[in-house]
């Protein structure tokens, strides 16, 4: 059985059927990428996985446990850490403080009104460690609100992956961004990936981002499911080729 | 112990000024029942301002805690027990129940909607208080009762017709509640209720019960509240129905939003603005004081969004 078992789901809205019959099943330690023209259904595929939409037919299950009615939140306690199109961090926080919660909740100490003095050091060590990895050691103590697109979208990254998360889900990671800052932030998703073996899904538009960094792509669109295959064979394929290539040139 | 002062001078002012304040207010020609008003209502809303600045959730119902507090301790005193410090426990107690059992049907709500239920359920108290006569007074208040010496069997606190002493009781109390406050914002649960007020959807997804958190940090704002009330019953020996009235959450949200609901010290510091401007002005131009600090609460808001605090942090900054 897979990590992350999507089995033909669907979603319909009204009559609009938004997702088609997709099914898609990520190894552990994998990097899927989902891609699709506009309107390919990514961002409603993404959010029935996440649970911020009921499935109208299919099934959804992680690591083998079936997550009907489990509610978003509670996705996230059992390991599926995810971020956001729109950038959701805490903008008059520093960095570090932006991290340091994340960690402390991961700690299970969102409920405690005091620090225990025997967690103070190796918590802070966690926050220096994920700044670091990050790549934010020189903005730690800057307001996130201030930040470049890129480094904010660092900082959420880092966000999730204080949770320790088991997957983590990506929503366009790299929307709005210049080449640069594009080019920072798909290196740092590849490095996550590369060192810890992270199993990450991330919806993407941009395809040169995806070719470089996935193990596997699903191709998108009009709600069903195109291709899936290597970049390679996702690049050979003539079906993405005049779908979505040739839409784009 | 340079670094120390630095670090707190802020602080250090506020509790100078604090411990203080009897004899500063007699040298300015003001008098210590003043002084005992902006502790008093300062608390009130700084307890408010748990919620509304730290948590960021719009409470326009918090006089009805501050109410049952002044309730609680009044109807105690008058009915069943002549003891201060039982009448103060009663009128925590009775704020404290009322708010955990009221937060978890308005909780759900968020923005103008979770203000407008807290001012349904602050009505309700308010109608209470002015209906049932026999044992509230109704719309004439409760009355006789007075606040009595406390005797702690090694030494006696003297507190009728000592107002300097009463001060010093009700600093004593605002002290304690400012720093279970300061304390709680300081540990990871009360990060998480900045979190919350920071962005609610990123912090739903670090996996936390957003509603519930709310549910405590209400819990937390009305017990205090409610303590600030009971204290302001007990200065006044008296207490009047419109302390419950939605008007009077409306003047602790102003409070809070002259002072800066982005500072821990912001609301008391509006508080003693308001309570300063209001006991000045209504001796010199009588019933309009209330135009006047309307003119001073819409300058603030035009030219200092962040309130007084907000302002002089970034004088200080710059």
């Amino acid at each position: 059985m897979s990590f992350l078992d999507v089995d033909n789901v669907s979603k319909h809205f009204g009559s609009l059927i938004a997702v088609d019959g997709v099914s898609m099943k990520v190894e552990k330690g994998e990097c899927r990428a989902v891609i699709g023209p506009n309107g390919a259904g990514k961002t409603t595929f993404f959010n029935l996985i996440t649970g911020m939409l009921p499935l109208t037919t299919g099934r959804v299950a992680l690591d083998g446990q079936d997550l009907a009615g489990i509610d978003p939140s509670q996705r996230v306690k059992m390991g599926m850490a995810r971020t956001f199109q729109i950038t959701e961090i805490f903008p008059e926080m520093t960095v570090r403080e932006n991290i340091r919660i994340p960690v402390e909740v991961q700690a299970g100490l969102h409920m405690s009104t005091r620090m225990p003095a025997h967690l103070r050091g190796p918590l802070n060590e966690r926050v220096d460690q994920l700044i670091e990895e990050g790549g934010l050691t020189r903005i730690a103590n800057r307001y996130a609100g201030e930040l470049s697109h890129g480094d904010q979208r660092a900082c959420e990254i880092m966000m999730a992956l204080a949770l320790n998360p088991r997957i983590l889900l990506l929503d366009e990671p790299t929307a709005g961004m210049g080449d640069d800052e594009t080019y920072a932030v798909a290196r740092l998703i590849k490095r996550i990936h590369r060192e810890s073996h992270m199993t990450i899904v991330l919806v993407e538009h941009d395809m040169r981002v995806v070719f470089n960094l996935a193990d596997k792509i699903t191709v998108l669109a009009e709600g069903r499911p195109l291709a899936e295959g290597t970049p390679a064979e996702i690049t050979a394929n003539e079906k993405v080729q005049s779908a979505y290539l040739g839409g784009e040139a | 112990m340079q670094a120390f002062v630095k670090q707190n001078a802020l602080n250090i002012v506020i509790w100078a000024l604090l411990l203080t304040m009897p004899f500063l207010m007699n040298a300015v020609g003001g008098y210590t029942q003043l002084g005992t008003q902006v502790v008093v209502l300062g608390l009130a809303a700084m307890a408010l301002n748990f919620l509304l600045g730290h948590t960021g959730v719009l409470s326009f119902g918090h006089a009805a805690y501050f109410g049952l507090g002044a309730y609680g301790v009044g109807l105690t005193i008058r009915y069943f027990e002549q003891s201060t410090l039982l009448g103060l426990l009663a009128g925590v107690v009775l704020g404290a129940v009322a708010a955990a059992v009221i937060g978890p049907l308005i909780v759900r709500r968020r923005g103008v909607y979770f203000a407008m239920v807290t001012i349904a359920f602050g009505q309700v108290f308010y109608f209470i208080a002015v209906r049932w006569n026999k044992v509230t007074g109704g719309d004439d208040g409760l009355t006789n009762w007075a606040r009595h010496d406390i005797n702690l069997g090694f030494t006696k606190i003297t507190l009728v017709n000592e107002p300097i002493h009463f001060y010093y009781f009700a600093l004593f109390f605002f002290a304690v509640a400012v720093a279970i406050m300061a304390a709680i914002l300081r540990s990871p649960f009360g990060r998480v209720l900045l979190a919350i007020r920071e962005n609610e959807r990123r912090t739903r997804f670090l996996g936390i019960n957003v509603n519930f958190h709310i549910w405590a940090s209400w819990l937390i704002s009305c017990t205090f509240m409610a303590l600030a009330g009971a204290l302001f019953a007990l200065q006044n020996n008296f207490v009047d129905p419109h302390s419950l009235y939605w008007t009077q959450s409306g003047i602790f949200v102003i409070m809070c939003v002259l002072g800066g609901m982005r500072s821990f010290w912001g609301p008391l510091v509006g508080a003693a603005i308001y309570v300063v401007l209001q006991d000045y002005l209504s001796s010199v131009v009588s019933d309009y004081w209330q135009f006047f600090v309307g003119l001073v609460f819409v300058a603030v808001v035009l030219f200092f969004p962040r309130g007084f605090m907000g302002a002089l942090r970034r004088r200080t900054a710059e």
